[in-house]
């Protein structure tokens, strides 16, 4: 069975990391589904939340290989249920009078915001959890999108007293 | 002090006595300052066998061995030899020369990102920026080479650094490195479980791997199995982890090994697996192999635990520490019905040859060549034909057995027999290879003359690339493609233009007497052993 994974996994802040995380995944055939990457509070320290589905053993090696890499600190691992998930997507789109509203109301129903304009384009910015960032896409559709740009999904785990 | 003579300095630290290499202008400074140490130097012919000759001595001695070439082509040519220790897992400090650093990433001459070609083969990497970290970078690259699960550490040093001049050098003493702790004592209630199954079972066996070997864990494996009366198996990187006739052991596993190894496995009740990958040539259906027994799976490296093979109780950690706590747990277990139906299979399964009388039959020979090397010699097989062959009849006695298994590299056994000898000279070390795979090292003739290097070389010829030929014989109904290797040089007049000795053994007649003169002194020699082309290895 396919199953979705989230690993965040905090690595050294230097050159050529994000490389070799991504090259792991490629000779070992593994998915990424997603992949976003920042600084944390400590600037020697990145996070990276990468995204990716196979079956169990699957899931597992991708920890423990992660785990091998001497460049990795920590690898953390959780489900989507057990974290808060966001994406943060940039979408431009072609507008004319007659499609304006429709536009205006979908952004509104999906809690999406209009953060730049022109005489015939706007652009729309939504941050949410991927499946609605995916939605909003799907719902401006009928309308010509002209460009999208997704950060990839962020995570991380929820919020307990004992941490 | 320059960049170079710190990096000396480090290597002298580290108790390195031999670097095998090449050198070239951008690992000039490291050549240079190298001269006023007391580290021998190796020019080895090509710069891949340096990594093998630095494989051969850091399996034999314990050591992390060390090899150092230079930028661009001579880095990528060392790329098969790391490869080569990364799938057996031997610690290497691989040294690479780069181009200036201010020039990195304008494709200038001979430079080349060895960092990244390297990188899904190595343990880890650096390319040194500033020369002041070069004794942190020397102090980790030995360390994460040699400790938890050993493999090649790369250290790419561009020649601006090694020309610049260090602040103040100190080595470190000790590693201070946030993303490696590897485990090296195995979880106290794992190890009971492994023990409490151990009294159940009826029929378990241990199969052991390299791990065994690189952990040093012989005695304490052989010491738990001989009380315990365990029977053990081994893949072809564990063969040498008991003496061959140990009447506890009973061969070599896989589609290459013994029929009555497999058998035992196969009907094992408990299988404990020892510093082993569970290959795909070792087993043939991994994922098939706890339907019918319990499997314990000990390893030094977390990821190898059910990467191929889903283990009832996974066991992570250092082999001599585990069979070390294994043997102060009180238990007891008998298994005599069980190693008497062992002993039953090992007679009754011995594969048949039917060998040609007119050529020398590579088994027999290999079993007189073992009997007649000294007790503790080292017995370094390349890849092909010869290597099943060797696998199969060569008999360990206390020295040990080498060959390239992860990677199945040919040309890997005169290097590595090379990098024995330096490392031990004590030792008897003899390579056996194909006619094959002796052409892909046959350069190194001359490194074993110029710096006297004793090594005995069997070339067992039958003018086809013998391993390839037999998988077309079965897979192509013998339509050989680009297998035939007419046009070889005539090996004795080879040995002469190099000044070896050589002897030639055309049937079983004489094998004796060759083999004593071939094994009677303590210099090279070369022996050339005609084969039939059409013999088989199953």
């Amino acid at each position: 069975m396919k199953l979705k994974r989230i690993y965040s996994v905090l690595v050294e802040n230097r050159s050529g990391v994000l490389c070799k995380v991504a090259g792991l995944f490629s000779r070992r055939c593994f998915n990424i589904d997603s992949l976003a990457v920042g600084e944390t509070d400590d600037p020697t320290v990145s996070c990276m939340t990468i995204v990716s589905s196979g079956d169990e053993r699957t899931i597992e090696q991708i920890e423990k290989q992660l785990n091998k890499k001497l460049d990795i600190i920590k690898v953390k691992t959780f489900d989507e249920s057990q974290s808060i998930s966001r994406e943060l997507m940039l979408v431009k789109v072609k507008y004319n009078k007659g499609n304006r509203r429709d536009i205006m109301e979908t952004c509104e129903i999906m809690k999406a915001d209009i953060v730049d304009m022109s005489k015939t384009h706007m652009m729309i910015q939504i941050c949410d959890i991927p499946e609605r960032t995916a939605l909003l896409i799907t719902m401006l559709q009928s309308v010509s999108i002209v460009e999208v740009a997704r950060t990839g999904t962020l995570a991380l785990p929820k919020c307990s007293e004992n941490e | 002090m320059n960049g170079a003579d710190a990096m000396i300095k480090c290597l002298e630290a580290e108790g390195v006595d031999t670097v095998f290499g090449y050198p070239g202008v951008a690992i000039c400074p490291f050549y240079d300052s190298i001269l006023d140490s007391g580290i021998r130097t190796i020019l080895i012919r090509t710069e891949q066998n340096a990594a093998h000759a630095a494989s051969g001595l850091a399996r034999t001695t314990g050591k992390v061995g060390v090899c150092a070439v230079t930028s661009g082509p001579g880095a990528t040519n060392l790329i098969t030899g790391i490869a080569t220790a990364f799938a057996d897992s031997i610690p290497l400090v691989c040294i690479t020369g780069q181009v200036n650093s201010v020039l990195l990433g304008s494709d200038v001459f001979q430079e080349a990102d060895i960092t990244g070609a390297v990188e899904s083969f190595v343990k880890y990497s650096y390319l040194v920026k500033d020369v002041n970290d070069i004794p942190r970078i020397f102090k980790e690259a030995f360390h994460v080479a040699s400790t938890g699960r050993k493999g090649p550490v790369l250290i790419d040093v561009p020649i601006d650094i090694q020309n610049a001049q260090i602040a103040k050098f100190k080595y470190p003493e000790e590693v201070n490195m946030r993303t490696y702790k590897p485990t090296v004592k195995g979880h106290a209630v794992q190890i009971k479980k492994v023990i409490r199954e151990l009294e159940k079972a009826k029929r378990p066996i241990i199969c052991a791997g390299g791990g065994v070997l690189l952990s040093d864990a012989q005695e304490e494996l052989r010491s738990f199995a001989e009380k315990y009366q365990i029977p053990v198996v081994s893949t072809m990187m564990g063969i040498g982890v008991m003496p061959t006739e140990h009447p506890m052991y009973f061969g070599m596993v896989g589609n290459n090994g013994k029929p009555y190894a497999n058998r035992a496995m196969n009907e094992s009740d408990l299988l404990i697996m020892v510093g082993a990958r569970v290959a795909d040539r070792a087993v043939s259906q991994p994922d098939l192999i706890t339907e019918n027994k319990i499997l314990v799976h000990i390893d030094v490296d977390p990821a190898e635990i059910g990467k191929n093979a889903g283990p009832n109780i996974p066991l992570v950690g250092d082999v001599k520490h585990i069979f070390h706590d294994f043997s102060k747990q009180e238990f007891s277990c008998q298994h005599r019905a069980w190693i008497a139906t062992l002993n039953g299979y090992r007679d009754s399964m011995k594969r048949l040859r039917s060998p040609n009388a007119n050529y020398v039959d590579p088994a027999e020979f290999i079993r007189l060549l073992s009997l007649k090397m000294k007790d503790d010699a080292v017995y370094v097989a390349d890849v092909g034909q010869n290597q099943i062959w060797s696998c199969n009849y060569h008999i360990v006695k206390n020295g040990r057995f080498l060959t390239s298994g992860g990677m199945g590299t040919m040309g890997y056994s005169i290097p590595a027999a090379m990098g024995v000898k330096v490392g031990s000279p004590q030792k008897q070390v003899v390579a056996v290879c194909g006619d094959g795979s002796f052409q892909m090292s046959m350069m190194e003739l001359a490194t074993m003359c110029q710096h006297d290097i004793p090594v005995k070389i069997i070339v067992l010829k039958n003018n086809y690339l013998g391993m390839v030929r037999e998988y077309q014989h079965y897979t192509y109904s013998d339509r050989y493609s680009v297998v035939d290797l007419s046009g070889s040089p005539d090996l004795e007049k080879l040995s002469a233009a190099y000044g070896i000795p050589f002897l030639r053994l055309e049937n079983m007649d004489g094998a004796e007497e060759a083999l004593d003169a071939f094994l009677k002194e303590d210099v090279s020699m070369l022996m050339e052993c005609l084969i039939d082309p059409m013999d088989l290895v199953k």
